[in-house]
């Protein structure tokens, strides 16, 4: 490539003055570690660059990155999922400098942890004036109960992250320590990911550093944790409601462990268990995704419906580590961060290596003052808030003034106050390059880096998760929501290990014990094959209801008659030709699936969600009649879509097996009530032949009987024949298969509640003729359908 | 002076439909302090539990964390056991003016469970409230001393409120019954401490019992029927800790046992428990505080 070529693509590129910019020196020179990506950028046609992002985009789109957004404005409360908005050109840092930053994570991470054994132990910081005693006791964070507790292993903090900001001198500082429960590494990974897609020739070619080996560390770190013969590692999340589930889920599917919702604990003889499908199963240690507050509301907030009563004691008991320790929140006070300085010479013996933004608290004469002197210059907010700078809050003073107005001025509010507010430097961010239109702006960023206690210290991961302004705008202000994401490259001189999850190691090879199977998510897998079941068993009868309604007008019919009462029997709406209830099914089953999330396909997800979203549009237009038949056959193309991504390519792990008996029991019982209704022997004109219809067995019957429908060759066939997969029996073989396979997996050695009941209805509708199957015979079917759901709730799923 | 009592504080929950498995902790043992003596007695339960600890909470409160891994129908909660009650010791008040507290609280560099610092501010069950605070204003005149400002307030509120069981529940808010002006000793203390707190005097809840029968020719006090709640503030470094219970207008004394201490209700509660059970349930409450 010419060199002109790189200086043109360059040119229009200016960063701001006065603020530092990641690409471009001062004197407008490029920083020679992005020389590679800069050519790379350069050397691209721009329909290929976009071709390239539009790589990554699909990616993101495909495995169905989300982030949930909480509406804080507007239309009231609720969230909505958002699509991930990738900033495509990383952010590149060579790995010299990389390395000096670090080093002073390592000892900043170390600090807070000495911070926090003081705190949760002797007190001293705050005997010997380093820190007020009244930020501690007023921060809700600092949770009384867990006061004079030793973690079991030693440390109260294992995975920390640490908001990065850097100053127009280049140096680099701490907007914000993250020790409750951070998140952002698994966003991290899946930027990665996307990354390596639109320049994978760049990752063979340069040295960026891999991820995966710090993830190997942490791993390792906590499965280090649990010693000998003990229980299992867990990530424990809020649930499919917080706002970074999506992560929750990602990252304990990339680790291998199981992701638990405090639902699915309970403390039995003062240990931490899961409730499985096999009863409960020791857990040794947690990683926490949920706010300390809310972990038992027992001993911690007793308003907490997501808690686990007890998890307090099973810590205080030493019988558990948490990653982190309860109350690890303390440390994320804003306040702190004006004592911290002093706090690390005291402690550390060495002033800190990694700066954090300027604090003062204003609960100090002398600190008040200087806040009053430079209001233009900070920004005022709540001491206690754990929320970032540019996080800016609706009472927070910017520059001397309220965004949202007061009636009172700043300097007259921190008279009143004092002691609740810090003011923080207002600080001026770096710019990194944007591909906006095209064109290469600078937009401010922060990056945020995380750091895993090993047993040979803390390591730092080397990349990290920037988050990018939407303006120009380099002050605090510019970061505030909207703005996009971007991966971080850290270049190396020399080349990487090119490294993945799995370890090198050349041992024999092992296969995996089945991971543990929480009652909570089989339950949700049950019911998900339930729902789909019975929306396509509905789309079934509405295609033979619109089919006969086109055929016949608006004639009286009696067939017409009994499926529009069959149909609003099960709740269908008859003049609505795609039934809100029908979309009521397709949503339960997508809940059903969204809280299990982790165990579920990508794909198998999407063509759920295509198909539901598929009904609600077709909802808005089809009409009774013809349109709405051939509507509901498009819907049974993707239900079966999403059915043979089910149960053809999922493997065959305990979840599967409640699936597949979900949609059984739901196929046989639907099946029960179709033959009872048009085939029960009342002699409806047209229903045996809408009962074969309804059972897609049309072809088959011709072939096999070879004569008209007829009671008994229909009962015979939809009810009875072992090889019809839309028989009754047919399912409660596979019922029957998949119930004696769960209860050997769980080491029953005799006949459950569950087993008994389905062994009973297989051998009597084995042993059945067709004259037998009245429909009297028939309800009472279904009645034993629904004893064998109970029985397996009662067994596996509670 | 002192006084004994034999003391029997019983708690019974009945579900409607029995309530799986479930984790209870339990406040109810009293304490022992200076003026106050535990001689003997226990806490137990009808069934009882498959687990049990007994330790000590932050504010050194004795309490029982109990499991019960069956269903349960109804349980039994009971304490029985004799308590030494002293009389607290009375001298002039030398406490600073009320005006000083905050300087006297800042002084005090410490985050121990005595400290005054845990006693200021919001609490779980405690908010600022502008009205209470303007009311608790309105009581104390300048130069006033601490300890003088607190009876103030105690006398003001007795005299504010009407002792009222039927007004409020164990949820209702200080702001709702100080409102309603009604309420029972728990409302009023609940009030008494937010009112305190925004004077910047640092006041914490009391949990404990009062004499069932008073001695003779005395009235009989208001809350001996059930656990009875009242008020405790730093009045300085002076003179440090002292309790009032508002709902009689008296400091608390002999006719006083005290059971556990916490910034609010949710810090004392004799029982807090996670019963799952999803139909109703029926709470009766029985306390008897016999002199001996």
């Amino acid at each position: 490539m010419a060199p002109d070529q790189m200086t043109r693509f360059l040119s229009g590129y200016a960063p701001i003055e006065g603020v530092a910019d990641e690409l471009k020196r001062p004197d407008g020179s490029m920083r020679p570690v992005w020389t590679p990506l800069m050519r790379h950028l350069a050397g691209q046609s721009t329909e290929t660059l976009a071709r390239a992002f539009a790589r990554g985009d699909q990616y993101l789109h495909d495995t169905g990155v989300y982030f949930r957004q909480h509406n804080t404005s507007g239309t009231g409360t609720g969230s909505t999922v958002r699509d991930w908005p990738l900033s495509h050109v990383p952010v590149v840092i060579a790995e010299t400098e990389w390395a000096a930053l670090a080093d002073g994570i390592a000892q900043r991470a170390e600090l807070l942890e000495r911070v926090m054994a003081d705190l949760y132990g002797p007190g001293d910081l705050v005997r010997d004036g380093f820190l007020p005693a009244d930020l501690v006791a007023q921060n809700p964070e600092w949770l009384r109960p867990v006061v004079g507790m030793t973690p079991r292993s030693g440390h109260f903090l294992h995975f920390l992250a640490f908001e990065l900001g850097r100053s127009p001198d280049g140096s680099w500082f701490v907007l914000g320590d993250r020790t409750q429960a951070p998140s952002g590494a698994g966003f991290a990974l899946e930027n990665r990911m996307a990354s390596t897609r639109i320049f994978h020739d760049l990752f063979q070619k340069t040295n960026i550093e891999r991820l995966a080996g710090f993830f190997r560390s942490f791993r390792d770190a906590m499965n280090g944790l649990r010693g000998e013969n003990e229980g299992r590692v867990g990530i424990l999340t809020p649930g499919q409601h917080t706002d970074t589930y999506y992560e929750h889920a990602y990252i304990a599917r990339y680790l291998g462990f199981s992701l638990l919702e405090c639902e699915d604990l309970k403390v039995q003889d003062g240990r931490l268990a899961v409730r499985t499908i096999n009863g409960p199963e020791p857990v040794s240690v947690l990683w926490r995704r949920l706010d300390s507050r809310f972990a038992d509301p027992l001993e911690l907030d007793e308003t907490s419906a997501l808690g686990t009563p007890g998890m307090v004691a099973a810590l205080r008991a030493g019988a558990m580590d948490m990653v982190n320790c309860l109350g690890s929140g303390v440390l994320e006070s804003r306040a702190l961060m004006a004592f911290l300085p002093r706090i690390a010479r005291h402690l550390m013996g060495a002033p800190l290596r990694l700066p954090n933004i300027a604090t003062w608290w204003c609960g100090q004469p002398n600190e008040r003052a200087y806040v009053q002197a430079n209001l233009e210059r900070m920004m005022i907010g709540s001491a206690q808030s754990t929320k970032l700078p540019f996080d800016i809050e609706a009472n927070t003073a910017v520059g001397g003034k309220f965004p949202c107005g007061a009636d009172e001025t700043v300097s007259e509010w921190i008279d009143r106050e004092g002691a609740r507010l810090v003011g923080q430097e207002a600080v001026t961010l770096s710019t990194t390059p944007a591909m906006i239109d095209g064109k290469l702006v600078p937009r401010p960023m922060v990056v945020r880096v995380f750091a895993a206690r090993t047993p040979s210290g803390w390591a730092v991961m080397p990349g990290g998760y920037a988050r990018i302004g939407r303006s120009g705008d380099a002050t605090a202000l510019g970061m505030q929501a909207g703005g996009s994401v971007a991966d971080v490259w850290i270049m190396a001189d020399q080349p990487v290990v090119q490294d993945t999850l799995t370890t090198r190691d050349s041992g024999p090879f092992l296969r995996r014990l089945p991971g543990l199977l929480p009652a909570r998510a089989a339950d949700n897998l049950y019911w998900l094959g339930r729902y789909v079941e019975r929306a396509e068993g509905g789309v079934r009868v509405l295609r033979a209801y619109h089919l006969r309604l086109e055929e016949y007008g608006r004639r009286t019919v009696p067939l017409v008659d009994s499926l529009g009462k069959f149909l609003e029997s099960y709740g269908f709406d008859t003049d609505e030709a795609v039934p809100d209830a029908l979309l009521s099914h397709l949503d339960a089953a997508t809940t059903c699936a969204s809280k299990v999330r982790d165990r579920f396909s990508t794909d198998g997800w999407n063509a759920l969600n295509d198909l539901s979203e598929s009904a609600r549009e077709l909802a808005t237009r089809v009409t009774p009649g013809d349109d709405a038949a051939r509507a509901m056959s498009v819907l049974l193309r993707k239900t079966a879509g999403f059915s043979g991504l089910v149960h053809e390519n999922m493997f065959r792990f305990l979840g599967w097996r409640f699936l597949s008996i979900g949609r059984a029991l739901e196929r046989a019982d639907h099946m029960a009530s179709v033959l009872s209704s048009f085939a029960g022997g009342n002699g409806l004109a047209g229903g045996l032949d809408a009962a074969v219809e309804i059972g897609d067995s049309v072809m088959t019957h011709r072939r096999r009987y070879s004569v008209e429908t007829t009671r008994d060759t229909v009962l015979d066939m939809l009810a009875l024949d072992r090889d019809n997969p839309r028989s009754i029996l047919f399912q409660v073989d596979r019922v029957r298969e998949e119930e004696a396979r769960l209860a050997e997996l769980s080491g029953l050695t005799q006949m459950g509640e569950a087993g008994r009941k389905i062994l009973l209805l297989q051998t009597a509708l084995a042993v059945a003729t067709p004259e037998q199957i009245t429909a009297r015979q028939l309800s009472r079917t279904r009645r034993e359908l629904a004893a064998i759901s109970e029985a397996l709730t009662a067994q596996y799923l509670s | 002076m002192s006084q004994t009592y034999d003391i029997t504080l019983r708690i019974v929950y009945e579900y409607e439909s029995p309530a799986a498995a479930s984790r209870t902790l339990l406040r109810m043992l009293p304490r022992t302090l200076p003026e106050q003596q535990l001689l003997a007695g226990m806490v137990t339960t009808d069934p009882a539990p498959d687990h049990r600890i007994d330790d000590h909470d932050f504010f050194g409160n004795p309490c029982t964390e109990l499991a019960h891994e069956r269903r349960l129908t109804d349980i039994d909660f009971l304490f029985k056991g004799r308590v030494l009650r002293r009389e607290p010791p009375r001298g002039l008040d030398l406490s600073c003016a009320v005006e000083d507290v905050p300087r006297e609280v800042a002084q005090i560099q410490s985050i121990a469970p005595e400290s005054p610092h845990h006693f200021l501010g919001a609490s779980p069950r405690l908010r600022r409230e502008p009205e209470i605070a303007a009311f608790v204003r309105d009581c104390v005149t300048p130069g006033l001393s601490a300890l003088a400002a607190v009876d103030a307030v105690s006398a003001a509120l007795h005299e504010a409120f009407s002792f009222d069981p039927g007004a409020t529940e164990v949820s209702t808010t200080p702001i709702e019954a100080f409102r309603a002006r009604r309420g029972v000793c728990q409302d009023i203390s609940h009030v008494m401490i937010t009112g305190l707190r925004a004077l910047g005097i640092p006041a914490g809840y009391v949990s404990g019992f009062l004499r069932t029968i008073p001695p003779e020719g005395e009235k009989r006090l208001e809350g001996a029927d059930a656990m009875h709640a009242w008020v405790r503030a730093w009045c300085g470094a002076e003179t440090g800790w002292v309790e009032f219970d508002p709902t009689n207008a008296i400091r608390a004394g002999t006719d006083h046992v005290t059971v556990a201490i916490g910034r609010d209700y949710s810090d004392v509660a004799p029982i807090k428990g996670s019963l799952r059970s999803s139909g109703s349930h029926k709470t009766t409450h029985h306390v008897d505080v016999v002199p001996v």
